[in-house]
């Protein structure tokens, strides 16, 4: 069922972006994939193509808001902050992550 | 609001895309930062940087899609995409736009008469609760009928006030013109004389002061009048000071007490009420107070009734039933006779739906609008069917673009909605131009259908269901016309399609075939309202040329009120000879004469005869009466076959005489000589009446209207009138300007005595008046009939030209190898006659069929009359060949050499 694999990436997805906003507070959508790339040791890299649909999407859903800043360098940038809407799907997505991990793992270790 | 938003980002497309770009730059260059602070030049880092983000345009696109709602993204598109294909085109905009609207337009008008007239409620309380209480058809109850909505005597309405149990109550009215003026000529109010529980029953409240109440219908009469909304507006300037001020009512004056709200016209659709007074100022009111009321047989009022909760109308029929002979009872005029006594007894109340109220308009005209519905709906089909060709003719100027379309990946469905777009637009357009249109044509057929003086009152005020009757029109002639097309235009094949280019022959042959079956369908259409169109002209044109048995122009009927001028019984006759002196001796008066009842008027007389010593009775021996001054055949130009006319000899004490009709003679003595006979009309219980000897013959004339067959009259001597009334009417045969015979009159009776009243009505305008009904009928389906026949013309013309314009090779090959150009133009014009034909036979079918429809409106023609329909046949033909002969014409001229260069 290749529907529900794409669905689980995109899930994956808006749980990283979700977490990391949630941590950070502000951020822009370069220093987004740039913190998710250090964070996890350059183990996960954020497709750029998959990021900004994904980032546009959850603000159309109102999970997280954004607003332009002039950054230090003098650029104008679309800085996204986490919503109280965006906390609530993150508590689900986080749970039914911890859920799927642990469940995948119990299948792994059994033999 | 995610929708919200997604759906106002479709129209800000620019700012979202600029916001896109910022954004993306701004990613960009934060990668190209690092990237050179990890040693690369700036050139690589710029590439490196697009790179890793992918396909910059497809990346934007996808985020935008997060944005915006696709599905209206796409229809705003769409509608874009086809306003720029309509502004393209204009002429084809125009006519598509000018023919719906002509459509919607006259089918909204109608409906909104047919919705005012039939359908739509009285503007009352609840007004599903109201039921008519009637007579069963066929009741026996002669007698004086005031109104042609009467049901009830005085005595019948008390009755089965007290007796009935079904409603929670029950009221009465009475619908009457008063006269505002005091003498000269006058100015009416429409009236309405209303029971005490009327306006309570109904849920009318006044907007001023209050309505009539059960205090004022009683045997003391404490009458005030109520007026009408618009009556207060007219006659008060809407001045609240208006409620205690008088109004004068044939003479007799009364407090206004309330107004009643501007929604609020009657309970007769069709007419406005002025002013509404208790049912006892009848009585009030007369000189002698006894009023229709106090009549033994006054039929004179209409009774409704709010049932209670859970009856329905078979119910209550039921249970009227039941009690019917109780109140036949009761209410016995005595005046009956025995034999018609014991008919009355045997009558039976029935009940109706009376949510609509009582109309005469509604008679008069619902057949004539539900046909007039029908008419204009084939209109309307026939213009989506032109539509449809127009449409599919641009399918085929548009197919290589469509089939790159298909072979680039658009699906179909897409596409199809595209195509559709364009006829949505149209058909909104149409739409809304048809309503402007209806507005003013239901206004003008209003105006068309009023009698002079007499407007008649239509709330055609658009409502709800006009609009939602527009926009189905919209919806449905949208998909009509638009869907065919579009549905065979995606359904090229790309690889065909663009195979065949500009030169496609079997590609099309599908399209032609539509085609030709619409252009059927046109001619079919036209010809079943050519056909209706002809039908209503002769029929009206026949009632035009009947003859009614007298010269009506130049006459002039003059009716003289003298009421309040209080003049003694036995003074009336020789008041009546003077006013003729006068009239006689003015200037252009050739003739005057008295008469009782002016033909076509609306006021009979009728009862059973027996000739000699027979018994007047049987429906059979029922005649109309009138009475006339010697001379009135010859004022009136009636011949005079045998016997004498009335003279001075004939007075008062003499031996009753009368002058019979060629119909009277026939039912009452068949071919025998009437003159020396005599008869006698149905006496009232106890009484003996007259015999009256015939002295003269006279020719048939026509009573009460046009299409009636003449019908037996016998006419009585105004001199041997024991009770002359207190109304007179002369007919006048005019020589000249009828404003000086009318001045000259007003000034001789003003000189009389001013307090009498006057009023004109030349007979013709009274004879044509009679005839609104046919000639807006004739009228009407003339001017569709003829629109309709343009559109089948201008389809068929369009096929035609199309053909030729696909077949010029062919045609090209055919001269080239010297076929001739007679026979070239023979070729194409066999097809059209193909088409024609193919049409007619199927419009012959439906014409025969729905010919049935219109019978009860014609007049001296049946409704299957073939030389009408071969009238119609032959018109159509005309104009259908005319429209083939020119593209054929087109084709014979052909240049060969040209023809087969060009493809």
């Amino acid at each position: 069922m290749p529907k529900t694999g794409n669905d689980k990436l995109q899930g994956t997805l808006n749980l990283l972006v979700l977490r990391t906003l949630e941590s950070c507070g502000g951020l822009h959508g370069y220093g987004l994939s740039e913190h998710i790339r250090a964070v996890s040791d350059e183990l996960l890299q954020v497709e750029e193509g998959s990021l900004y649909p994904a980032l546009h999407r959850m603000e159309q859903d109102g999970w997280i808001s954004s607003k332009w800043e002039i950054t230090d360098k003098g650029r104008k940038a679309k800085v996204y902050s986490i919503t109280a809407r965006g906390r609530k799907q993150l508590a689900d997505e986080h749970e039914t992550w911890e859920r799927l991990t642990r469940g995948v793992a119990r299948v792994l270790k059994y033999t | 609001m995610p929708w919200y938003s997604r759906c106002q980002n479709v129209f800000r497309s620019e700012r979202l895309n600029s916001e896109l770009d910022d954004e993306f730059q701004h990613h960009l260059a934060q990668a190209v930062d690092d990237l050179i602070a990890s040693g690369m030049s700036e050139k690589d880092a710029w590439s490196a940087a697009r790179r890793r983000l992918g396909n910059y345009g497809l990346q934007k696109e996808r985020t935008r899609d997060m944005n915006i709602a696709a599905w209206l993204d796409s229809l705003r598109a769409d509608l874009a995409y086809g306003f720029r294909q309509l502004k393209s085109s204009p002429g084809f905009t125009a006519i598509a736009i000018l023919s719906l609207a002509l459509g919607i337009g006259a089918n909204t008008a109608i409906f909104q008469l047919v919705n005012s007239i039939r359908l739509k409620s009285l503007p009352v309380k609840n007004p599903h609760e109201l039921a008519l209480i009637d007579f069963e058809d066929n009741s026996t109850r002669p007698g004086n009928w005031f109104s042609d909505e009467a049901v009830a005597t005085s005595a019948e309405w008390d009755q089965i006030r007290a007796q009935q149990q079904a409603f929670s109550g029950i009221l009465a009215w009475n619908s009457r013109r008063f006269n505002l003026a005091n003498g000269g000529e006058p100015r009416y109010a429409e009236g309405l004389y209303v029971s005490g529980d009327f306006f309570r029953l109904l849920g009318v409240k006044a907007i001023l002061g209050r309505t009539i109440t059960a205090q004022n219908d009683t045997k003391t009469c404490n009458a005030g009048a109520v007026i009408s909304y618009p009556f207060w507006q007219r006659e008060f300037g809407g001045d609240s000071a208006a409620l205690g001020r008088p109004v004068s009512l044939d003479g007799y004056s009364l407090p206004v007490i309330g107004v009643t709200p501007e929604s609020f016209f009657g309970l007769e659709v069709g007419s406005q009420f002025d002013v509404a007074v208790p049912l006892c100022a009848d009585t009030l009111m007369d000189p002698d107070h006894i009023g229709r009321a106090g009549m033994p047989a006054g039929y004179w009022l209409s009774i409704m009734g709010r049932l209670k909760p859970g009856w329905t109308i078979k119910r209550t029929t039921a249970y009227l039933h039941t009690i019917s002979p109780g109140i036949m009872q009761a209410t016995l005029p005595p005046t009956y006779p025995p034999g018609i006594a014991k008919g009355y007894l045997a009558n039976r109340l029935t009940a109706h739906e009376g949510s609509t109220g009582l109309s005469n308009l509604r008679t008069q005209y619902e057949r004539s609008l539900w046909l007039l519905m029908a008419i204009t709906g084939l209109v309307l089909l026939i213009a989506c069917a032109n539509l449809a060709n127009l449409l599919l003719a641009r399918a085929t100027v548009r197919e290589p673009e469509i089939a790159v379309r298909l072979a680039l990946g658009a699906s179909r469905g897409r596409l199809i909605r595209q195509l559709l777009a364009e006829s949505l637009l149209l058909a909104i357009a149409g739409t809304v131009a048809g309503i402007t249109l209806a507005i003013v044509l239901s206004q003008s057929l209003i105006a068309f259908i009023s009698p002079a003086g007499n407007p008649v009152f239509v709330d055609t005020r658009p409502d709800g269901e006009v609009l939602l009757y527009s926009v189905a029109m919209a919806m449905l002639t949208c998909i009509l016309f638009g869907l065919a097309p579009a549905l065979r235009s995606s359904h090229l094949s790309p690889a065909a399609a663009m195979r065949a280019g500009g030169r496609s022959v079997t590609a099309s042959r599908g399209h032609f075939g539509l085609r030709r079956i619409l252009v059927t369908t046109q001619v079919a259409l036209s010809l079943v309202l050519l056909f209706g169109a002809l039908l209503f002209v002769r029929s009206f044109r026949n009632l035009l040329t009947t003859d009614p048995g007298f010269q009506a122009e130049g006459l002039l009927a003059v009716s003289v009120d003298f009421t309040k001028a209080n003049y003694p019984v036995e003074r009336r006759a020789d008041f009546n000879r003077d006013l003729a002196d006068r009239f006689s001796s003015l200037p252009g008066a050739v003739g005057v004469s008295l008469v009782a009842f002016t033909p076509l008027g609306g006021s009979t007389w009728n009862n059973m005869v027996g000739a000699d010593n027979a018994v007047a009775e049987g429906m059979g021996n029922l005649v109309d009466f009138n009475v006339v001054s010697p001379g009135y055949f010859r004022t009136m130009e009636t011949r005079f076959i045998a016997g004498r006319d009335f003279n001075d000899r004939d007075l008062l004490m003499s031996p009753k005489v009368a002058i019979v009709n060629q119909a009277f003679a026939r039912r009452l003595f068949g071919n025998a000589n009437p003159l020396g006979h005599t008869f006698h009309y149905a006496a009232d219980a106890g009484q003996v009446a007259p015999s009256y000897q015939i002295v003269g013959l006279v020719a048939n004339t026509k009573l009460r209207q046009l299409r009636e067959d003449f019908g037996p009259i016998a006419f009585f001597d105004t001199d041997q009138n024991e009770k002359p009334g207190t109304t007179s009417t002369f007919v006048i045969r005019m020589s000249g300007s009828p404003a000086r015979l009318m001045n000259g009159a007003r000034t001789a009776i003003a000189s009389v005595n001013p307090s009498i009243g006057i009023e004109f009505k030349p007979l013709s305008a009274q004879l044509k008046e009679s005839l609104l009904r046919e000639s807006l009928m004739a009228t009407l389906s003339g001017g569709f009939g003829f629109l309709a026949a343009s559109l089948a013309a201008l389809g068929l013309y369009g096929v035609m030209a199309y053909m030729v314009a696909k077949r010029a090779n062919e045609i090209g090959v055919r001269i080239a190898l010297g076929a001739d150009r007679a026979g070239v133009i023979r070729l194409i014009l066999r097809e059209a006659v193909l088409l024609l034909a193919a049409g007619m036979i199927a419009g012959t079918v439906f014409a025969l069929w729905a010919g049935k429809e219109a019978a009860t409106l014609l007049f001296g023609l049946q409704p299957r009359d073939i030389s009408t329909l071969a009238g119609a046949m032959l018109l159509l033909a005309i104009i259908g060949l005319l429209a083939g002969y020119f593209p054929a014409r087109r084709a014979g001229a052909l240049d060969p050499a040209a023809a087969l260069r060009s493809t």
